[in-house]
């Protein structure tokens, strides 16, 4: 059977560091090194291979790359100084814009659906609205209810000054041209993933 | 007077979580004769979790807006940041604008929409290399009123201060330079496994579960080891070290009761500043263990 290389020659130029896969000698030290192994499918070694393999779906769709806590670990021990914690974001980043990702994937909707839409929407984090946010993204009742869970810490938070009881905060001052820059960023990034 | 220009963060904003860290910084650098001007109007560094919404130009424009602030209103002087995240995505930004032309090019054909360009050469750098390099380790010896003898730390240093880029050249797996702040201060610092574990990141807000697990373990080792307080320089590690104690609490059937303080707060109130000078009133976990040098 031969490979299918269309997938690999995508990933190698469309996604962020992508053609460091290359490289990989399948060692595994990146697997042994992460702290999320135990709940991976596959590590990111396997990853590697699996693209070179051709197997797009199975990496696309895969969670394993959202599992990523950007430790840094594996590529401060990776022997062929791959940028793994790259590679990784940008598989996952990738699957993002190929919409292959399930929608529901935990970090995927924290990351894209709450954190980068509150960070965009005023240019700063908001802590309160990132937490109501991210607490009420299943409805009201399981916000309150993850709410009241973390009520004692939330309280604490408030108690110390380390949480703004109002939710909504301003704007930057250059906000208008901020977005602006965003919104050409985004489409240079888009014109750089069609290059091949 | 040393002046550098300052990052703070979203974390470090009035009334945020990381309000302890700024406060006691503050009061750091005060007593030590450092003025940290704030860059006018910055915005979010995109953090480590930015890469899924933004991809990397936008996540690295957004770093590079605050460079292109910077140069504007500071010139090259060396940029301070005091988050471990922050740190890391605006050096990885320079880095990147320095050494790929396409991807400087790119950089600044999106500054331009907010009228700003940005051509490199400011220096990140973190708060705890300011220490070590610029101030010295018998400068901050020397400072100490009030030595913490005999209370004992666990110098909790975590991921991203250090990997990928590291502290002055400390090594990645056993790094000293935490340890060494906290003899410096007079306590001692314990033997300490967990010190470059992983706290879980920004996974702690959607894999929670998973990441309690691995700050359960990182707050046993400590305890084990003998730690009154866990000393960090990160601003995500102290949240999600100390804000989550009570759900590991719940939800594991453990009983930590241990404060997550910074290195800064610890200098503050070992060279004689007061409780409220190291911010110490903004602990969730209150940091009672200190009070007998209060
Ligand atoms: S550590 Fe590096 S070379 Fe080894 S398997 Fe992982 S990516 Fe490949
Ligand atoms: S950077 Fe990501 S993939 Fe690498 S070890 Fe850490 S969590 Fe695992």
């Amino acid at each position: 059977m031969a490979y299918d290389l269309s997938f690999a020659k995508d990933v190698y130029n469309k996604s962020e560091m992508g053609h460091w896969i290359k490289m990989c000698m399948q060692c595994g030290v990146c697997a042994g090194s992460c702290p999320l192994r135990a709940h991976w499918q596959h590590s990111p070694r396997q990853l590697f291979q699996m693209v070179r393999a051709g197997k797009r779906d199975e990496v696309l769709k895969s969670s394993d790359m959202w599992m990523c806590t950007s430790c840094y670990n594996c590529i401060v021990r990776c022997p062929r100084e791959l940028p793994i914690t790259h590679i990784i974001h940008g598989l996952a980043r990738y699957a993002e814009t190929e919409k292959a990702v399930d929608p529901m994937q935990p970090t995927r909707r924290f990351a894209v659906e709450v954190f980068w839409k509150n960070i965009t929407a005023t240019g700063r984090v908001g802590e309160a609205m990132l937490t109501m946010r991210l607490y009420f993204q299943d409805g009201i009742g399981a916000g309150i209810q993850r709410g009241l869970e973390m009520r004692d810490s939330a309280l604490g938070m408030l108690k110390t000054r380390r949480l703004n009881p109002i939710p909504f905060r301003g704007k930057i001052k250059g906000y208008d041209g901020f977005t602006k820059m965003l919104a050409k960023a985004a489409e240079l990034e888009a014109k750089l993933e069609n290059k091949a | 007077m040393k002046e550098y220009t300052f990052f703070p963060g979203c974390s470090s904003e009035h009334n945020a979580s990381a309000a302890n860290m700024e406060n006691s910084i503050q009061s750091m650098c005060r007593i030590l004769g450092i003025q940290l001007n704030e860059i006018d109007d910055w915005n979010c560094c995109s953090a480590s979790i930015g890469y899924a919404g933004g991809g990397q130009l936008p996540r690295m424009a957004m770093s590079a807006r605050n460079f292109a602030l910077a140069q504007k209103q500071k010139g090259n002087t060396d940029l301070v940041a005091t988050c471990a995240a922050c740190w890391l995505s605006m050096r990885e930004t320079n880095e990147r604008i320095e050494e790929e032309p396409r991807i400087k090019q790119d950089i600044n054909t999106a500054l331009a929409e907010a009228g700003l360009s940005y051509d490199g050469h400011i220096k990140t750098r973190h708060m705890v290399e300011v220490l070590i390099e610029d101030i010295g380790w018998e400068t901050l010896k020397s400072k100490v009123t009030k030595p913490l003898t005999g209370l004992k730390a666990a110098g909790y240093v975590g991921c991203q201060t250090n990997r990928p880029f590291g502290v002055c050249g400390d090594s990645y797996e056993n790094p000293l330079y935490l340890d060494k702040m906290i003899e410096a201060t007079g306590a001692t610092a314990v033997p300490f496994p967990m010190k470059v574990a992983c706290c879980g990141g920004a996974l702690m807000f959607s894999e929670t579960e998973k990441a309690c697990v691995l700050t359960k373990q990182i707050l046993q080792s400590a305890v084990d080891n003998g730690a009154e307080v866990i000393i960090t320089p990160c601003p995500v590690c102290q949240l999600n070290l100390e804000v989550y104690q009570g759900m590991i609490n719940k939800t594991l059937g453990t009983h930590f009761n241990i404060p997550i303080l910074y290195y800064s707060q610890l200098f503050v109130l070992a060279w004689g500043g007061s409780w409220q000078e190291a911010a110490l009133h903004q602990q969730v976990i209150p940091a009672e263990p200190l009070r007998r040098f209060a």
